[in-house]
């Protein structure tokens, strides 16, 4: 148990963050950034993700296995979307027929 | 392991199964030893029903044209013999059951970090179970095991939803037992008790628990979108509707990969405590055998795609999971290795949780081998979908883990029970049922290379000679899962009774009474010397001293 | 290490060799929790990312058809909550009851208006027949390259996220309406609070999942062209 008792000045500090993030990513979302417009949508909600867990969930007074659970659970997820998207970006990767156009010939028709 | 001197009960036999009687002291305990009791008793029945489903595909089989049950029923029973065995009873069963029981006795505490949840963890199982036995009584399902879309989000005209809400709650008590495991294991350990001098089947429990905490949650959600999907009838993997069936595969393998490891690890650790008390030596390698557990849980995670080889996945995702599934042996191995150097010039027994121990590194040697044809892509176009494939986890499923998990109870009955069970009869049983696994599963992986497909109701005469010898084991070992039934029961009555150590083997779950106390200890445990000091132990006691002993060691 | 200490908290469970065990253990259980509802919702994220890289137009038009105004408001309701939740959890600590039974009482009625507004968003889904599977018939014009299925796909994601999302936020009342009682009746001192703790965890990682599922539902793609 945290007996580190965190003052209502630093909760208050980042509530008033998180409301000023939010008015942001609602603000940038009105910019034309192309594909920056997720990257920094997703920055920002990692950001504020980081100061919830910190300061609300007072992950920064807990120990060091609290840390590394989080961590782990962050690597796992992480894990499973590198190896499933790893396959949907590689499909195109390996030519189809259709692909190789009009040299090679096409197989005779079946007969049925 | 030094503990405070350890006093008989004041009582005479005043233990934890005659502290409280009654249907409420049992459906409503906390004791975790109890709550081990009560899911030996579910798993067994859903054991049971798993075989009977078999049982009737075995008979089926035995002729090519196939006429004891109809190509639709087929399909049912072999989603229903999957299903329930998978989920309700190889994933629980040593954990729930020998886990449950073992964890904290072996840690020094009283009881689980969270008694109540633990109990919760029984109750959702049981209404999962319920879910599932419901599904097969109104008409069953046929989407094998691995409900795979879109038949089964779309085109299946089964109980899909009811199977699939059954897993899904069955996944929760899986999630809790994990978790209070993990918790218990951090926390509670007595003092002295480090890491480094827990006992093996302690590392191989903490990695199930990392496995389960992990990866269930992942299925439970595929799960709920297949419901969604059927509900709906929406396109999240249903190709006319713009969605992708690999993507319930990877979702549904993320978990069920690793699933297998949830299933092996834990008799992994069986093996470990039964290899070294029948040796008489500490498990050579100990902290190889530990970090390998944990090696196996992480790498557990990095390979699930060698399930999707030849269903669509990019072929370079599959070369990269084809590294990962032969990197994953290497701790397996390494555990093999470790075995049998510890039996290397060790004072060996053969009563009957050794037989099934020694089966144990044979078979799941053998089927851990089968699986690296299956792990390299060219010869996984050929035996993909083959009894090959059903022989090889059979092999590490049953000759792997049942085996394993019988090792443990027989190893742990007289702890559980108070009694002694019939060696006799035990090392019979033992013998049969490696004989009846044998007879089944060895030609299924003949059949398998020579092209019969799995899950088919019919196949070509010429595989006929292969199939009644799979069903001709296939009843050896029916019957013989059926004779520890009857004399393990026997036992609880007529058995001769244990002291607290009968095998004279190292733990601190054998340092109290047997059966144990409701608070497992008089006094907290301190632990001063290193796991398995059978250096200090007096020798096992011969056949001829565990049948007659009466309060050998009170 | 004897069992007998020199008084026996009533709150120690007695499988605890003291409160801090306890204590420690309650905490890191309700984590190793949070790290399975990570995994339950990264599985659905999982799928989301997929279908998003798959078919982007689809899923930013559907984007631009919910409120972001209501979901701005939503966030910043939910993440007023959370202050108002961590308030309760210092008041517990510091061993304030009344503020405690406070700060629970508002973090629900904030919770509640959260829950409200997100009512609102789903009745006007199904007024504009956008729900997919029960009443999916968007009467907007597609632009090139969104297909009705395509569509459907986002509205099913948006309505199973934010769904999953607000089951959570449901659980969580049932259990602080327990506490709301427990801390009325002075149940919780600065000796004992693990529950108002606990509960607190599980009540920020509700925010947390809302604090991504805001931008990645209701900002897909960028609002500029509205």
């Amino acid at each position: 148990m945290s007996e580190h008792i965190v003052s209502v000045r630093s909760y208050l500090l980042v509530f008033f963050a998180l409301l000023a993030l939010t008015g942001l990513t609602v603000g940038v979302a009105y910019l034309d950034l192309g594909s920056m417009n997720t990257v920094i949508a997703l920055v920002i909600a990692a950001t504020k993700m980081l100061l919830v867990m910190l300061i609300f969930m007072h992950v920064k007074y807990s120990s060091r296995l609290t840390k590394l659970a989080i961590l782990a659970a962050f690597f796992w997820l992480g894990l499973l979307l590198t190896f499933t998207l790893s396959d949907y970006f590689t499909r195109r990767w390996t030519p189809t027929p259709s692909d190789w156009g009009p040299s090679i010939a096409q197989p005779a028709p079946r007969e049925k | 392991m030094n503990t405070a001197a350890v006093t008989p009960p004041p009582d005479s036999r005043v233990n934890y199964l005659n502290a409280n009687y009654g249907f409420r002291s049992w459906l409503l305990t906390t004791d975790h030893k109890r709550i081990a009791l009560l899911y030996l008793m579910s798993i067994t029945v859903m054991f049971f029903i798993g075989g009977a489903a078999a049982t009737l595909m075995r008979l089926h089989l035995i002729t090519p044209g196939g006429t004891l049950v109809q190509p639709a029923t087929y399909n049912k029973l072999f989603t229903v013999h999957g299903i329930v065995m998978v989920f309700f009873f190889m994933i629980p069963s040593i954990p729930a059951v020998l886990g449950n029981f073992l964890v904290p006795m072996m840690i020094g505490a009283k009881d689980l970090a969270f008694p109540k949840l633990n109990l919760l963890s029984w109750y959702v199982y049981i209404v999962g179970a319920g879910f599932t036995l419901y599904a097969i009584l109104a008409g069953g399902v046929d989407t094998g095991w691995t409900f795979y879309t879109p038949y089964s989000s779309t085109y299946a005209n089964s109980q899909v939803i009811a199977a699939a809400l059954g897993v899904f709650i069955t996944g929760f008590s899986s999630i809790l037992t994990g978790l209070n495991f993990i918790v218990t294991i951090h926390k509670m350990r007595a003092p002295g008790l480090t890491w480094f001098r827990m006992p093996l089947f302690l590392w191989a429990m903490y990695a199930t628990s990392v496995i389960m905490v992990l990866g269930t949650p992942v299925i439970a959600i595929t799960i709920v979108l297949v419901a969604f999907e059927r509900l709906l009838h929406v396109g999240i993997f249903d190709p006319k509707l713009g969605g992708d069936p690999i993507l319930f595969q990877h979702l549904f393998w993320f978990y069920s990969h690793p699933a297998v490891y949830i299933m092996v690890l834990p008799g992994m650790g069986v093996v470990s405590e039964v290899i070294a008390a029948f040796s008489r030596k500490r498990i050579f390698g100990y902290s190889m055998v530990a970090f390998s557990s944990i090696a196996i849980a992480v790498i557990s995670f990095l390979v699930w795609g060698h399930h999707m080889f030849v269903t669509g996945q990019s072929i370079y995702a599959g070369l990269i999971f084809s590294v990962l599934s032969f990197l994953v042996a290497i701790p397996s191995a390494i555990k093999v290795f470790n075995w049998t150097a510890t039996l290397h010039k060790g004072s060996i027994s053969y009563q009957a949780p050794m037989l099934y121990a020694l089966g144990f590194i044979g078979l799941f040697t053998m089927g851990g081998l089968t699986g690296l044809f299956l792990a390299s892509l060219a010869t996984d176009v050929h035996l993909n979908g083959t009894y090959f494939i059903v022989a090889h986890f059979h092999y590490i499923m049953v000759g792997g883990t049942v085996m394993a998990y019988m090792a443990g109870i027989h190893f742990w009955w007289p702890k559980i029970t108070g009694r002694m069970y019939p060696d006799g009869w035990a090392r019979f049983a033992a013998l049969l049922i490696f004989v009846g696994f044998n007879l089944t599963f060895f030609p299924q992986f003949m059949l398998g290379y020579l092209g019969m497909p799995r899950r088919y109701a019919t196949y070509p005469a010429e595989f006929q000679v292969l199939n009644v010898m799979s069903s001709a084991g296939a009843s050896i070992l029916g019957i013989a899962y059926l004779i520890p039934l009857v004399y393990l029961i026997w036992s609880m009555r007529y058995g001769k009774i244990a002291g607290p150590n009968p095998w004279n083997a190292t733990g601190l779950e054998w340092k109290t009474a047997s059966p144990p106390i409701t608070e497992n200890f008089e006094e907290t445990p301190v632990v001063t010397e290193e796991a398995y000091d059978y250096v200090h132990m007096p020798p096992m006691p011969s056949s001829a001293e565990l049948a007659g002993q009466e309060d050998l060691n009170v | 290490m004897s069992e007998v200490t020199q008084h026996h908290p009533r709150d120690l469970q007695h499988h605890f060799a003291n409160m801090e065990q306890q204590n420690d253990s309650g905490i890191f259980g309700m984590w190793v929790f949070l790290v399975t509802e990570i995994m339950f919702f990264g599985g659905i994220f999982a799928a989301y990312a997929i279908y998003r890289s798959m078919y982007l137009p689809a899923f930013e038009f559907g984007s631009r058809l919910l409120d972001v105004q209501l979901g701005t408001v939503n966030t910043a309701v939910l993440i007023g909550s959370s202050l108002t939740m961590v308030l309760a959890v210092h008041a517990a600590q510091t061993g304030k009851r009344k503020a405690l039974v406070f700060y629970l009482l508002l973090t629900m009625v904030l919770g509640g208006v959260f829950m409200g507004i997100k009512s609102y968003e789903y009745y006007h889904k199904w007024e504009t027949f956008l729900v997919p599977g029960l009443r999916f018939a968007p009467e907007v014009a597609l632009p090139s390259g969104v297909t009705v299925q395509n569509l459907q796909l986002f509205f099913c994601f948006y309505f199973f996220m934010t769904a999953l999302h607000a089951l959570h936020m449901i659980i969580g009342f049932g259990i602080m309406t327990v506490l709301l009682i427990m801390s009325w009746r002075g149940r919780f001192s600065p000796e004992y609070y693990a529950p108002i703790e606990v509960t607190g965890l599980y009540w920020h990682f509700v925010d947390i999942i809302w604090i991504f599922l805001f931008p990645l539902l209701y900002l897909i793609g960028g609002r500029y062209t509205t």
